[in-house]
């Protein structure tokens, strides 16, 4: 299984879009702390980078990627080889790749410039962001064979993860903003990974804002162990259902 | 305030020569102490004549209540600690030109029936107050209807967690020409706590980790506080009912919570709020029901909310502060705007300056949509620094639909002010 990740890994090194990557996070970064007067602008700049690039493209490289090497994975499932491992293996591979894109690209300009508990959230919650996005694509890929119905598929996840999620979230706080909603919204951020990622980081960053209101309800909820056990473990559901229902598919699945 | 300024420095020149000069040459001074003749602070109260200074040395003393009403002085020498046993007040003040200093009070009564004092002054004129150290008292220092009362350099330390239990640091009620300088208060419902006094002063005090306001105003007019801070109170600094303050060179910092203000401005007017410094709070200013008042050349930093300005406050002016890195900047409650923003800086103004006079040239709308939408719907917090929410703002000041149209800073500064 480790050769056959480290086969994929190289692969996906050589073809140079990862290599891309990489190099604008860390040119982004870079300019941004180096424009902006205070390190913590930059971090707001760089939250918003996160919350919308690293989704998209964890998605849609994860999603061409496992079309590109369709054949490939075809050739292996002729080896004495299970197809989970197969695909986990392209799942491993693929995840590694771009965290170490992330954690190159926008871990070291955060250590350089601004190595605080924000910065440390900003990079830990960048981590699972990617690998729960890259499990998404997978289970979308696998379960659409044509390549472009796939590629359709998870940018509407995106787009609807980035986007419209946070809009129904609006409408329904405003629906029913006669009743106690403030436990509810604490479930709804649970249905969303982006969301999730970026409360962990508004609690570092705008402390003062929340703690006014219903602000110091989640505050409390998110900064206690329950809240930070919750926050890591729904993250981690994120990223382990996705990928199981992909692996499930995918062994049942006519290639 | 010049004429003010000056009826206060003869006040306190006159002080301090009745206090220094006369009484050490006119009277005579009587030793207290386990070595001395007179061994209770209650015989040598006795004994001493108007303009006698009384001369505790250190040591314990538990004599329940001490009353003083001729003009002495009782001054402490190594700090001689009064018990007040949890039962009693320990100094009961009254008349004209007393002086206490250098005491430790400890344990003053608690009582709901009365407003029990380490030391109370009632009905007075030219008191002195300074040195003295006040652990666990109800009411630390409680003054009323009183001319010319200074209370100075005292420490003050409660230690009350719930708000029934104790009273104010430093109480003031129907008092004219106080001075408070240089004081620390920690732990207790009010800092300090001022109710009708007017022509007064407070400056250079620490005000911290007290259960309820650092400061309290309420109907104190003509008032003067300066270079005083405030930090981690329970809800920040209480201004209300009161006309003709001036706040300068304070720093408000660490007032965290759903009801914590840096200030609460409430029915304020004619009034000034000059370079002072906000930060970290929940919210800097917090301004209700007031008017003509001017706001300029502030630090707001790394508050919740920079200024939260109600629409029932009207003709107030706004200019020369400094806003960085607040997460709003002001919100107000409705579309009526009466108050004038101008030459302020502030961070998250996107906008150029071509013709480099300093001044950007477009104007800066400091109220943004979604301050406006959680201001409706606090629980709409959890939507913060949302793609969505920014995607909104951005389209809001394009077109501007539901943000006070005329709540508009017409000429942002380009750099910070210097302040």
């Amino acid at each position: 299984m480790f050769k056959l990740s480290k086969y994929i890994l190289y692969d996906i090194i050589r073809n140079k879009v990862i290599l891309a990557y990489t190099g604008f996070l860390l040119l982004v970064s870079l300019l941004l702390f180096n424009l902006e007067e205070n390190s913590s602008k930059a971090i707001l700049s760089l939250l918003n980078i996160q919350l919308i690039t690293i989704p998209l493209i964890s998605m849609i490289f994860s999603t061409i990627h496992y079309y590109n090497s369709y054949e490939f994975i075809e050739m292996l499932l002729a080896q004495p080889i299970s197809r989970t491992k197969v695909l986990f293996c392209e799942y491993l591979s693929t995840g590694i790749s771009l965290v170490l894109a992330l954690l190159i690209g926008m871990g070291i300009p955060v250590l350089l410039y601004s190595s605080g508990e924000t910065g440390f959230t900003l990079i830990l919650t960048g981590i699972g962001l990617t690998l729960a996005c890259t499990s998404l694509a997978y289970w979308a890929a696998v379960k659409s064979r044509d390549k472009a119905r796939g590629i359709g598929i998870v940018l509407l996840l995106w787009f609807y993860f980035a986007l419209i999620y946070d809009g129904i979230v609006m409408m329904l706080l405003f629906t029913f903003s006669d009743y106690p909603l403030e436990k509810f919204t604490l479930v709804l951020t649970a249905f969303n990974p982006i969301d999730l990622a970026r409360v962990s980081i508004m609690l570092k960053m705008d402390v003062s804002a929340l703690m006014g209101y219903t602000g110091a309800l989640y505050k409390d909820f998110f900064g206690s162990s329950t809240g930070i056990f919750f926050t890591g473990g729904i993250m981690l559901l994120w990223i382990l259902l996705p990928l199981y229902l992909a692996m499930r598919s995918f062994g049942k699945k006519d290639l | 305030m010049r004429t003010l300024n000056r009826t206060q420095i003869q006040r306190f020149s006159g002080i301090i020569l009745s206090l220094l000069f006369l009484m050490p040459l006119g009277g005579r001074t009587i030793y207290v102490g386990e070595t001395q003749v007179v061994k209770s602070i209650k015989a040598g109260i006795q004994t001493a004549k108007p303009g006698d200074t009384v001369l505790v040395e250190g040591g314990l003393y538990k004599e329940g209540n001490l009353i003083i009403n001729k003009s002495i002085a009782l001054i402490g020498k190594n700090q001689p600690v009064l018990d007040g046993e949890n039962q009693y007040e320990i100094i009961t003040l009254s008349g004209k030109n007393i002086c206490v200093s250098g005491f430790k009070f400890l344990n003053s009564g608690a009582s709901a029936m009365n407003d029990f004092a380490s030391i109370k002054c009632i009905d007075a004129t030219s008191v002195l107050v300074s040195d003295n150290i006040i652990v666990n008292a109800y009411f630390a220092i409680h003054i009323s209807n009183t001319i010319d009362a200074q209370v100075k350099n005292n420490i003050i330390e409660g230690h009350s967690k719930s708000e029934q239990n104790t009273g104010n640091g430093i109480h003031l009620w129907k008092c004219n020409h106080a001075m408070i300088v240089g004081n620390q208060i920690s732990g207790h419902r009010d800092g300090i706590y001022f109710e009708f006094v007017t022509e007064s002063q407070i400056q250079n005090n620490y005000s911290t980790k007290n259960i309820r306001y650092g400061l309290h105003f309420m109907f104190s007019h003509n008032d003067f506080y300066s270079h005083n801070d405030f930090k981690n109170n329970g809800a920040g600094v209480a201004v209300m009912y009161s006309h003709n303050v001036q706040m300068e060179n304070n720093t408000f910092e660490d007032n965290w919570g759903a009801s914590a203000y840096g200030i609460l401005l409430k029915d304020i007017s004619d009034s000034k709020i000059q370079a002072n410094y906000f930060i970290r709070n929940t919210v800097g200013i917090h301004m209700e029901g007031s008017s003509r008042m001017v706001v300029e050349k502030n630090k707001f930093q790394d508050n919740g909310w920079a200024l939260k300005v109600q629409a029932s406050c009207n003709d107030n002016q706004f200019q020369f502060n400094n806003f960085t890195g607040n997460t709003f900047d002001v919100a107000t409650n409705g579309t009526m705007m009466l108050n004038t923003f101008t030459s302020n800086y502030w961070d998250k103004y996107e906008g150029y300056d071509l013709n480099k006079d300093s001044y950007g040239d477009i104007p800066y709308h400091p109220v943004s949509m979604y301050a406006m939408i959680v201001e409706e719907n606090p629980v709409c917090l959890i939507l913060l620094r949302s793609i969505l929410i920014s995607i909104l703002d951005k389209a809001e000041k394009a077109i501007p639909s539901i943000t006070p149209e005329n709540l508009v800073d017409e000429k942002p500064k380009m750099i910070p002010n210097r302040i």
